[in-house]
């Protein structure tokens, strides 16, 4: 409701500016509008497509006798978790139920809900034809304009699989790395809905899609345009950065001193969101050579690179992210698909966290998301046999608070804290364990899914009446 | 006759079993056979010249023999890869160095992957070290249902990989069948009928056989080729998801008795589980498919594999469209998923033995070979891995690896670039002096 306000008061406020603009020319009562903006952020609306999610009707829930990672490197043994009203309220070991329902998880593991910081569900939805791909905008190399929310498809089946399987409640889609700066990203709640904005995660920024490499210099090089080799993409990304700061600089002035509003361009705006801080910038970058020179163009055009996404080399910079605080968002174990994915080691998430720098799993997969678990129970282990100990509860950070925090949604999400979301996974065992699935799954305190009951698992639209409809056994 | 000797003499070559190969007797194991049954502690296996020669908890020790006690560890077969492109693919977005498929050449079936395979491949390495000791190696079909014969391969460390050239045809059906054969199914069935007839007619006078070049539905060399499947000497690889197109392939399987059809994929096999026990062809499923993917994938679920084998199917697991070419290693954590369904209601997943035959025993079975690879069975190939744990569990590591009774070296261009960079900051002198 607040944020519906913000928006009309943002347009309500154009909308007066022209009028006024229109007034101060005929009327010399009142001289002020004519040189006054509309005021810093108020020149176009920010969020023309605000979200409608709302949380699911749930019961206050005291999960008892289990074992918590609370998603911030804690642990709890014989713990209990409270929630209520979407929200967690306690997590200890002797809690005042308070009249919750009480679930005893003896043997039981729980966790803050899984996020995926790098999907493409619903963009590159199952099935996967050529009718549903919407995910690359492949016809320039910079559309920083186009949003992946305008080609989400709430219906694709890989959501109830991300949440079922997964325990996935949070994921950020992204337009794919066909081009240096593809477009905006959107972040998720992993709840079905009739519309995009149904599932939007409520006040999360937004992200620029950027990608460095292969596949821009591929794609544009084999069109017979620019770029075509890696100092091609530098070049394209740094004269549209330019663009970008004299198009910020010209709306700031316009927000802060009036006169004639400059021409609107949608991919600008994108891009002067980034230098404003208020976008993210989400880096598809694997090459430890690239990702440095891309954190020094981002200093030269005063940006900050929110994390590096397939950062298959990331660990041989590792010291340089941290002095960057830029995170590294990898794989555990893909290697060697491409000339840029050669040098991958399983240890990469390992290292990255020895060195102190921001790390965590990513999926880029409508099957490998509803394993990451899995993923991250064998970067630990591959990192344990190299000699780095980590725990288990600090290994879950990397599926929890660290993605948060590159989303910039830690303060809502991401751990199991008082007042954060109460989006919690029960797993039916360890979940660093191949034998451990998802036993129960609340988005916002309502359940999603429940293993033993068939009416608390989501069917979409599609596979509605087709072979083994909602078989996601 | 020419090309009978060479066969020979190639077949010679493959099946040679190398120099190295101890009598090595592993004791005190947790053992596990690889024929469906669970793990027996206190086992014991021998090898002897590259074989199996017995396992079993009362298996005595030869005098004189090399005697590794495994403490109480996981012993079992190495794990057979179901279905890969493995040692054909360096890295898939290098043309030069992917030998998968070829788009320009006038021939199909009468490719064979053999003289492609690299046993210095860094996925070969890569996958020893982790356990899997053989792999089926299948081409990718171009322009034709027909992709050509595949090898099984070994994974030792030595330049003698092909353990046996042309052990199968494979084919695709299906939309992928269909797009090759010109854009339908329908097409697809005219084409595979009308090659199975042009089969024959070379079989029956092959001299005047004559290679009508590009244009030709069949080369001469493709019709050679194809003379072992229709006679039934080598089995033919489906690639097939959809129910009815199952269906359709066990009532051609009904016309044709010798052909020797294994299905590879099969997603949607649950729904036709009892017509495919009935009929008897193995199956080489994808473990964890479970979205509908494709318009011939609608019926998918994780438990497919653990519904056609209560069914009677026998049922291997391979990566089937899961990064073929590398990650095979994948295998042993689909097992433990499949293991791991059995906890969720409703579902059909297998128990640990039957898991971990899926993909040791199944496989070798599924091609027919059962005989020779897959378990710790007397008379089988000696691959054997020692494990510090559960294999099928994430974390578990691979203490030893023998292929063909050889101890196999682990390391890999993976620990050499962990090592290097452990610590990222540069010393005394660059990265590059650290070797």
């Amino acid at each position: 409701m607040i944020r519906t306000l913000i928006i009309l008061g943002a347009l309500a406020g154009l909308a007066a500016c022209d009028a006024g603009g229109g007034r101060a020319q005929s009327a010399s009562s009142d001289p002020a509008p004519a040189s006054s903006g509309p005021g810093k952020g108020k020149g176009y609306s920010h969020d023309p497509f605000p979200s409608t999610y709302h949380a699911y009707p749930g019961v206050p829930t005291l999960l008892t006798n289990v074992t918590v990672f609370d998603g911030e490197g804690g642990r709890i043994d014989k713990g209990q978790v409270l929630f209520r009203d979407g929200k967690i309220v306690a997590v200890g070991q002797s809690l005042d139920a308070g009249g919750a329902t009480v679930i005893d998880g003896k043997g039981k593991y729980v966790t803050p809900g899984v996020i995926d910081i790098h999907s493409h569900l619903g963009d590159y939805p199952s099935p996967g034809v050529q009718a549903n791909s919407d995910g690359n905008e492949m016809t320039g190399p910079v559309t920083a304009d186009v949003w992946a929310e305008h080609s989400v498809w709430p219906q694709d089946p890989g959501f109830g699989r991300a949440l079922a399987n997964g325990g996935v409640t949070t994921l950020e889609i992204l337009p794919g790395s066909a081009n240096l700066m593809g477009g905006r990203s959107v972040v998720v709640k992993n709840v079905y809905a009739r519309t995009m904005q149904g599932m939007k995660f409520p006040g999360a920024p937004y992200g620029l899609k950027m990608a460095c490499g292969e596949n821009p210099k591929r794609v544009y090089g084999s069109k017979g345009r620019m770029p075509s080799t890696r100092m091609g993409n530098i070049a394209v990304d740094r004269a549209t950065w330019a663009r970008a700061v004299e198009y910020k600089r010209r709306w700031d002035r316009y927000e802060e001193k009036g006169g004639e509003p400059p021409s609107r361009d949608l991919a600008m705006d994108t891009l002067r969101g980034v230098l404003e801080g208020e976008i993210l910038v989400q880096n598809h970058c694997y090459r430890a050579d690239e990702m440095a020179i891309v954190l020094d163009m981002a200093k030269e055009f005063g940006y900050h690179v929110s994390a590096f996404h397939h950062a298959v080399e990331a660990y041989k910079i590792a010291d340089l992210l941290k002095a960057n605080n830029t995170c590294a968002a990898v794989w555990a174990d893909w290697y060697g698909f491409k000339m840029e994915a050669y040098d991958a080691v399983p240890e990469n998430l390992a290292i990255l966290d020895k060195e102190g720098a921001c790390a965590m799993i990513h999926s880029d997969d409508a099957n490998g998301i509803q394993r990451l678990n899995q993923e991250v129970a064998k970067a630990r282990a591959s990192g344990i046999k190299a000699g780095i100990p980590i725990s288990e509860e600090h290994a879950w950070t990397w599926l929890a608070i660290n993605p948060a925090k590159a989303l910039g949604i830690a303060d809502k999400t991401g751990s199991l804290k008082p007042g954060k979301m109460a989006d919690v996974v029960l797993w039916n065992g360890n979940p660093f364990s191949v034998y451990t699935r998802p036993e129960m799954v609340w988005v916002d305190g309502a359940l999603m899914y429940d293993a033993k009951d068939p009416k608390r698992r989501p069917v979409s639209d599609f596979e509605l009446g087709q072979p083994g409809e909602g078989d996601v056994k | 006759m020419t090309k009978k000797l060479l066969l020979a003499a190639t077949a010679a070559l493959a099946f040679a079993v190398p120099a190295a190969a101890q009598t090595v007797a592993i004791t005190n194991a947790k053992l596990v056979v690889g024929d469906g049954g669970q793990p027996v502690d206190g086992g014991t296996v021998v090898i002897r010249d590259g074989k199996v020669v017995a396992a079993g908890p009362g298996v005595a020790v030869p005098a004189g023999v090399r005697v590794i006690d495994a403490g109480g560890k996981w012993v079992s077969p190495g794990i057979f890869a179901g279905f890969t492109r493995m040692g054909i693919v360096e890295v898939d977005g290098v043309d030069e160095t992917n030998d998968s498929g070829a788009s320009g050449t006038a021939f199909h079936a009468a490719i064979d992957v053999a003289p492609a395979v690299n046993p210095k491949s860094s996925p070969i390495a890569i996958n020893r070290a982790e356990g899997i000791t053989r792999a089926v190696v299948a081409p990718d079909n171009r322009g034709s249902i027909f992709a050509g014969q595949g090898a099984i391969i070994d994974l030792g460390a030595d330049m003698d990989a092909v353990s046996k050239p042309r052990a199968f045809q494979f084919m695709e059906w299906g939309e992928n069948g269909a797009r090759a054969a010109g854009g339908s199914r329908a097409a697809a069935y005219a084409t595979l009928k009308n090659a199975l007839f042009e089969v024959r007619d070379y079989i029956r006078a092959p001299a005047s056989y004559t290679d009508r070049g590009k244009d030709a539905f069949l080369t001469r060399a493709d019709a050679e080729a194809l003379v072992p499947v229709v006679q039934g000497h080598m089995p033919l690889l489906i690639h097939v998801e959809r129910a009815s197109d199952i269906l359709v392939l066990l009532q051609l399987k009904k016309e044709m008795p010798a052909l020797r059809m294994v299905f590879v994929g099969a997603t949607e096999g649950w729904t036709v589980a009892p017509q495919i026990a009935a009929v008897g062809v193995p199956v080489i499923a994808t473990a964890l498919a479970d979205l509908p993917e494709s318009f011939e994938q609608l019926a998918a679920s994780q438990s497919n594999v653990g519904r056609m084998t209560a069914a009677g199917v026998l049922v291997a697991v391979g990566t089937i469209n899961q990064d073929e070419a590398r990650q095979a290693r994948w295998e042993k954590q689909y097992a433990g998923n499949l293991v791991a369904l059995n906890r969720v209601p409703g579902a059909t997943g297998l128990d640990w033995g039957a898991a971990f035959a899926a993909i040791s025993s199944k496989p070798a079975e599924a091609l027919g070979l059962g005989g020779e690879f897959g378990s710790l069975k007397p008379g089988r190939r000696g691959d054997v891995v020692i494990w510090d744990g559960d294999p099928l569990e994430i974390g578990t590591s691979v203490v030893s690896v023998f292929i063909d009774g050889v101890e196999q070296p682990l390391e890999t261009r993976w620990t050499r670039l962990r090592q290097r960079y452990l610590d990222p900051k540069d010393g005394a002198l660059p990265k590059a002096y650290q070797h």
